[in-house]
């Protein structure tokens, strides 16, 4: 490909981190939101087999909580396209993928209540690492 | 108490969340690198962005990945589900790797290796948190394993 991109010149530390972060934030919120979402609905597959797909939809489409997760996953999807429009892919999908895994596990355990054992915090940051070095 | 384990058709969910969120990123990304800088003070040029064909493409996956993702959390733990989107990251490298014939630094070896062991970590687990039925709810029908 010889397309040639135009790029922003990169942003300081601290614009940087304030993009990153408004990514990890919104999307932690969006996560944990659309899971509790789902969790209050039940499981789609038995819905659907019950229902059709119309009733999953409109099982899903019925629950506040969904539009409250799915609002703050559109402010993390937004946060994603600027950053990326100023910093490099290099920099913003390690950062924001590898910290959105740990942010998420606390949230989980937190706000859900999920059985985040020691073999999940385990998982979380070895994929942490693991993301961070896989996506540098 | 059930096991939770996966049926085949729950496993092949996961692989749609697992592959389309990275592909559709790579799309997002590429669409994004070739537009000119974006300002905070001009928006509605981020939503014009949208419709640009790699970034619409993209967008596809993204809902594609959505779907599956929603259906997942359904019936799994969001910390069961999320190592799951992390390992599509391995499946991209892998594919670079063997179909593209992309060279894979030693660094990004060690990313691989440590997203498939944390995964594994996951996986041999119970997908989802057992909780004691409240009492006056009704009880959900049985999973047919």
């Amino acid at each position: 490909m010889t397309l040639l991109p135009v790029t922003a010149p990169h942003p300081g530390f601290w614009t940087a981190t304030a993009m990153i972060a408004a990514i990890i934030l919104s999307s932690t919120a969006g996560e944990v939101l659309t899971a509790a979402a789902m969790k209050s609905i039940g499981d789609l597959d038995l819905i659907r087999a019950h229902s059709g797909l119309k009733g999953a939809i409109r099982a899903v489409l019925t629950c506040p909580l969904f539009f409250a997760g799915v609002f703050f996953l559109a402010a993390a999807f937004f946060a994603l396209l600027f950053a990326l429009n100023h910093m490099d892919l290099s920099l913003v999908a390690p950062a924001s993928a590898s910290l959105t895994l740990v942010t998420n596990a606390i949230a989980a355990k937190l706000f859900l209540h999920e059985n985040v054992d020691r073999r999940r915090w385990t998982a979380a940051v070895l994929v942490c690492i693991g993301v961070y070095f896989l996506a540098h | 108490m059930a096991h939770h384990t996966l049926t085949p058709r729950q496993y092949l969910i996961l692989a749609l969340v697992a592959l389309c969120a990275p592909l559709g990123d790579t799309c997002l990304s590429r669409g994004m690198t070739q537009l000119p800088p974006i300002a905070l003070a001009h928006p509605a040029t981020l939503v014009a962005a949208v419709f640009t064909p790699w970034i619409a493409v993209g967008i596809a996956l993204l809902i594609g990945f959505f779907a599956s993702y929603l259906t997942a959390l359904s019936w799994a733990d969001l910390t069961f589900v999320l190592p799951a989107t992390a390992f599509g990251n391995v499946i991209v490298a892998l594919l670079s790797r063997f179909w593209l014939h992309e060279s894979i630094s030693m660094q990004r070896w060690i990313g691989i290796a440590l997203i498939t062991i944390g995964v594994s970590f996951v996986a041999n687990g119970p997908s989802l948190t057992e909780r004691p039925q409240p009492a006056g709810e009704p009880v959900p029908e049985e999973q047919t394993q």
